[in-house]
């Protein structure tokens, strides 16, 4: 049986701001529904004595010092923006909030 | 019925380090907008984000404050959601693990100490500011605040009042400053409250449904929203209605707090671990070194005031209300001022001129030497302390030494005998009619009569001796 219907693939392409056609939406249920059954693969080895992994990298503790370096000049910062006023960054106008 | 208030807060203070939290641009809030912007902060794609050092110290610092265990094992995550103050579409915060969890501060109300419990304190990053004055169609945005260091403050939902809020949000604040981790100030947006607030019968355990009221520009304010929220939700639920779970603004003019997002989708920020930054781990050593380091907070240096300076349990607890003023206050003690004529003359003269111009401690022209320069005026008798309120209103004013205006303007007291006797016998000579009355043994005669003295020496004369030589001069009459 499916593990996802596609009420939940609606769902988390709304989230991700996508919008699917049919075919795209059925075939999205088929490849989802597999991964979680690949995860129910995994689930049946026993961890029960190792410790969960938290992170994927074997470091920690790596950080700056609390130092002002250079930024960018606004120019070049508002150089790849879809639009600008040459101070600010433009989107369409927000609405709701704040 | 009756009801009671249940209310939790977050609070989102900016941290005062140098640089941004996960990159090296300056976090200056006056800069021009996007100048302080880089690849990092502008969520451009394969840059690398490293998490500032000065951050994770601060967070400690606040949550061995505020009583809290600190996580020997901490991890960043990706908080993803869509909206124009993040450009990478994710806040990197921390969800499951933060670095702080489970403390408390304790609040005063009317004598009673109260603890407020802390469920965590986390790191995150700010987001960019969004700017509504640029045209009809558009929205600017300023990635200057976008990555500037974020600490989120929770408590747990143990808040009974309005007023309990307010004196939580005041203690913060006081705690954070003297922390020296922000400047917390409300209006540049580097402190900000939202409580979350709900009602419930009285003696019922369940929580009713709770809404969050946001962007409220003052302490003040939240108080206002929170007892405004009490009044309201208790009429849903009176009217058989129900509370809806939603954001809420506060219209301060109004007075009133409204629905804030009405079709806003459900809240699913698919957090997960934020696979460029590695493990924060504090380990015992690094939490102690930070322990040592902490400054002297606001309860243990209320009670050296109390110890080293005499001072009353009220007047230490004005004092060290603010870092500022506290230390300002020690200031003056150190410039040679006694500590009970300092702590009158800055809780109450100096208090209302700055209450009055609506101006900072931080900002006032009067040093703290000029301050104790004026009272060392007072104490040597070259000046009464009626005419030194003048001069520290003039001091205040212009920022000049207390000498060059007590010379310029010739407010020198006159403690000369013979010119004060002098006068005496003139003022008595005036006033037949009152010597008669005093003579009569109506003391108010002798108030009036001293009056007349001041008058004549246009509030100069040392008012000790002026009493001295006015009952010396009755009696003689
Ligand atoms: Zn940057």
């Amino acid at each position: 049986m499916a593990k996802i219907t596609k009420e939940d693939v609606e769902y988390v392409a709304g989230l991700a701001q996508l919008s699917l056609d049919e075919a795209a939406r059925e075939r999205l249920v088929g490849e989802m529904s597999n991964i979680l059954s690949y995860m129910d693969k995994l689930n049946e080895l026993d961890t029960s004595g190792i410790e969960p992994m938290m992170h994927v990298l074997d470091i920690s503790n790596v950080y700056r010092d609390d130092v002002v370096g250079p930024s960018l000049d606004r120019e070049t910062a508002l150089m790849n923006a879809p639009k600008s006023d040459g101070e600010y960054f433009l989107v369409p106008r927000i609405l709701d909030q704040e | 019925m009756e009801y009671e208030v249940v209310v939790g807060m977050e609070v989102h203070v900016e941290i005062d380090t140098k640089s941004k939290v996960f990159c090296a641009c300056s976090t200056n809030f006056h800069a021009p907008p996007n100048t302080n912007v880089c690849p990092i902060c502008l969520g451009m794609p394969g840059v690398l984000p490293v998490l500032n050092r000065g951050m994770v110290e601060a967070t400690v610092a606040v949550g061995l404050a505020l009583n809290c265990t600190i996580s020997r094992w901490s991890k960043m995550d990706r908080k993803n959601y869509f909206y124009p103050d993040l450009a990478k579409n994710y806040q990197i915060s921390q969800y499951d693990l933060p670095l702080c969890h489970d403390g408390w501060m304790e609040i005063n109300l009317d004598g009673t100490t109260k603890r407020i419990g802390i469920t965590r304190a986390h790191m995150e990053e700010d987001t960019a500011r969004n700017v509504h004055t640029i045209g009809v169609a558009e929205s600017g945005v300023d990635f200057n605040r976008c990555g500037v260091p974020l600490l989120e403050i929770v408590t747990e939902p143990d808040i009974r009042s309005a007023q309990e809020a307010f004196e939580y949000l005041t203690r913060l604040k006081q705690l954070l400053q003297y922390l020296n981790v922000s400047d917390c100030n409300m209006e540049e947006g580097s402190l900000r409250a939202e409580a979350n607030i709900s009602i419930r019968p009285v003696g019922t355990e369940k929580f009713g449904v709770k809404t969050e009221v946001k962007n409220v520009a003052s302490f003040s304010g939240v108080q206002k929203a929170i007892d405004y929220e009490i009044v309201r939700q208790r009429q849903v639920l009176e009217e058989g209605g129900t509370v809806v779970q939603e954001t809420r603004g506060w219209d301060a003019a109004k007075g009133v707090t409204f629905s804030q997002r009405s079709k806003e989708s459900a809240h699913d920020y698919r957090y997960f671990p934020e696979p460029d930054l590695v493990p924060v781990i504090v380990d015992e050593a690094w939490e102690k070194r930070i322990r040592e380091s902490l400054p002297e907070l606001p309860r243990a240096r209320k009670q050296r005031f109390q110890d080293s300076y005499s001072l009353k349990p009220y007047d230490a607890g004005v004092l060290t209300a603010s870092k500022a003023m506290a230390d300002y206050f020690e200031a003056v003690v150190t410039a040679g001022a006694q500590p009970k004529p300092a702590a009158n003359w800055i809780m109450v003269e100096l208090q209302a001129l700055l209450t009055e111009h609506k101006q900072e401690l931080e900002d006032c022209k009067v040093t703290s030497a000029s301050l104790a320069a004026m009272i060392g005026l007072i104490d040597d008798g070259t000046i009464s302390g009626k005419i030194a309120k003048d001069v520290l209103i003039e001091m205040f004013d212009s920022g000049r030494d207390p000498k060059a205006i007590v010379t310029e303007k010739g407010l020198v007291q006159i403690s000369d005998t013979a010119e004060l006797e002098q006068i005496a016998r003139d003022v008595l000579a005036a006033n037949a009619g009152p010597v008669a009355d005093f003579k009569a043994g109506k003391e108010k005669a002798f108030g009036f009569l001293v009056g007349q003295m001041m008058k004549a020496t246009k509030g100069k004369g040392n008012p000790k001796i002026v009493n001295d030589i006015l009952r010396n001069a009755l009696s003689r009459v």
